[in-house]
């Protein structure tokens, strides 16, 4: 995903942050964080999250493994609770009064923690039960979720019999069944092949056009990129800048990136330290060396590096320029 | 993947607000035991029934014609009543034990269902009643067999499956608090040998306490199996009302204590 001609097409297909209806700024935010913090004994896993994610949005949280993703989701469904700080859900003070969040939620976990011992089916039936869809409205749900899966003619398969883009898709649809207002998706594509991939996103485009709002985690950053009207980054436990992707690339990438091929050897007095000493915002992906706001770069230095490849900022450039560590 | 626009519409209102313990949860967690039963009642009815028969006719059969009577009555009929004990024991001890075991660190089942508005008594609550139903009703099959060697029906024993229900409630509570208190499922032998074997053998079902030493008759006397030993015999040999109620409040603070314990474990192990 680090070459340059995937990076263009990416922001080719960037979706203008303003398409689609317009979140109402004044409206209550769908979910807030104030100041949470998470140990594992002695380990911070989040160390002082502010998040608000309002209401009707597809909010990203993209940050490398390790970041504090799945601990933020887990706690925002009181599985994991909160060393300090303060959550809120759907106006619902959390863990106080999870299960009223909990029941307009629907969560759809990093790992897979389908009911092996069930079918298909059985497996969606049970989750009308838990989510306490009405008895007339359960077969109705069951079905519109096995077409959401394209699993209507595997449903009376056991779950451990089907592929995992099938799973993960039932782990979807398993989330939809009682159509919450707010889905949780951690990193809903890892290990997927591209169409299912594609279709995914598909479903997100759906939920945000219907008003749901969605946090997606992930560490893609193409899929950050184009699902996410807002994205939060988040490294070691912290979000380190917030907003939408087009707006975070123009602040902390610059529009256009020049790439540049140098020799990973750099003894010292080299292009690149020459280039960070003169205070040109660069970093490193194997052989190749970005150039951010190459508009700024003196001109001996230019001469230099000799022609470049010039592509759009992406926010894998914003990340890099924030933490000095990769998302991928 | 594709929604369906055009149904999502007519989406249901929102639930009425959540309290602490609610039944939606539980009938959710039974709603998917019954679904798993749907497929797998034949082996589940099989291993119920078969074991308690087979111990009964091998026990009463064969070692009741060399014992004769015990305790007043026919062995046969002395170890009917207390093999329903050992049955309601095994079907919701072991339930209890292994199958929460493996549903909460293997398949990752419990995770799902606490995303969703369940919470962990609620949870417990229900894996721990759908046990005991199953209690409730197996745990009359041995009491059947007797009775076809002759033991005499009374309407009394009618009380057995709520009896069962209660003792094996409070038996697959202690599995699941026990599942979540071992480290792996190699450490669960222990609970096997350990504390499974002692309780239903010094419990009254194979032997009247009265035979052991004194300090092994207080220990039977803790055992919560005792009291659902005794109930089952009172109803199959007259019942007296204040001794037996004795035993059932023991049956009742029994399920009390291992409800409380099982919910704490449990949410320690499955909430961070
Ligand atoms: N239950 C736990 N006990 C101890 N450490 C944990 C636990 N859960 C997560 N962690 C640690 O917290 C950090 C953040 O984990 P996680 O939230 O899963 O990150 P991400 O989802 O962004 O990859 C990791 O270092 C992980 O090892
Ligand atoms: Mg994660």
């Amino acid at each position: 995903m680090s070459q340059p001609g995937q990076h263009s097409s990416t922001s080719t297909a960037r979706r203008p942050a303003t398409h689609g209806p317009a979140p109402d700024p004044s409206a209550p935010p769908a979910i807030e964080l104030r100041g949470v913090v998470k140990r594992f004994g002695s380990f911070t896993a989040v160390n002082g999250l502010d998040l608000r994610v309002p209401s009707g949005v597809v909010f990203g949280l993209l940050g490398p493994n390790g970041a504090g993703k799945s601990t933020t989701m887990r706690m925002l469904t009181a599985q994991c609770l909160a060393t300090s700080g303060e959550i809120s859900v759907l106006g619902h003070p959390v863990p106080r009064a999870s299960k009223r969040a909990r029941a307009a939620m629907g969560v759809v976990p990093q790992h897979d923690n389908l009911d092996e011992e069930l079918t298909v089916q059985e497996n969606l039936e049970v989750f009308t039960h838990l989510y306490r869809v009405p008895r007339a409205q359960r077969p109705e749900a069951v079905e519109r979720a096995l077409r959401l899966a394209h699993l209507a003619d595997r449903r009376h398969d056991r779950t451990d019999k089907l592929s995992g883009g099938m799973r993960r898709r039932l782990l979807i649809a398993r989330g939809l069944v009682h159509r919450p207002r707010l889905v949780l998706l951690d990193e809903p594509t890892v290990g997927l092949d591209p169409q299912v991939r594609q279709d995914l996103w598909g479903l997100i485009t759906a939920l945000r056009a219907e008003g749901v709002t969605v946090l997606m985690s992930t560490h893609y950053i193409e899929e950050a990129e184009r699902l996410a009207d807002v994205v939060a980054l988040m490294a070691k436990g912290r979000v380190v800048a917030q907003g939408a992707p087009a707006d975070l690339i123009a602040r902390h990438a610059g529009d256009t990136v020049e790439e540049y091929l140098v020799p990973p050897a750099d003894p010292g007095d080299g292009v690149e330290s020459r280039l960070r000493a003169a205070g040109v915002a660069v970093r490193r992906t194997g052989p190749t060396l970005s150039v951010l706001r190459p508009g700024e770069l003196p001109d001996p230095l230019r001469a230099e590096l000799g022609t470049g490849l010039a592509r759009a900022g992406n926010l894998e450039d914003v990340f890099v320029t924030l933490t000095g560590e990769r998302v991928e | 993947m594709t929604l369906d626009t055009d149904t999502r519409a007519a989406a249901p209102s929102p639930p009425a607000p959540p309290r602490r313990f609610e039944f939606a949860p539980v009938a959710g967690v039974l709603a998917r035991e019954w679904a798993l039963y749907r497929r797998s009642w034949r082996p589940t009815t099989f291993a119920a029934v078969a074991e308690p028969v087979i111990m009964l006719l091998a026990f009463g059969v064969g070692l009741g014609s060399l014992i004769g009577a015990i305790g007043g009555y026919d062995y046969i009929e002395f170890l009917g009543t207390g093999i329903v004990a050992t049955s309601v024991l095994f079907t919701s001890m072991f339930p209890g034990l292994i199958d929460t075991f493996v549903r909460r660190v293997f398949q990752h089942t419990y995770d799902g269902m606490l995303a969703a508005p369940v919470d962990v008594r609620e949870l417990v609550t229900g894996e721990a009643t759908w046990i005991a139903c199953k209690a409730g009703v197996y745990g009359c099959a041995p009491l059947l067999v007797a009775i076809g060697f002759g033991l005499p029906a009374s309407p009394a024993m009618l009380l057995v499956p709520l009896i069962a229900f209660v003792t094996g409630f409070g038996f697959a509570l202690t599995g699941v608090w026990l599942s979540a208190v071992v480290p792996s499922i190699k450490t669960m032998d222990y609970i096997i040998s350990g504390v499974i074997t002692p309780l239903y053998l010094i419990a009254g079902t194979f032997f009247p306490i009265d035979s052991l030493p004194a300090w092994a008759q207080v220990v039977a006397r803790i055992n919560p199996l005792y009291h659902c030993v005794e109930l089952v015999r009172a109803t199959a040999f007259g019942i007296e009302p204040l001794r037996d109620l004795g035993h059932f409040a023991a049956l009742l603070v029994f399920v009390a204590v291992m409800w409380l314990l099982a919910v704490v474990q449990m949410r320690r192990r499955l909430i961070d």
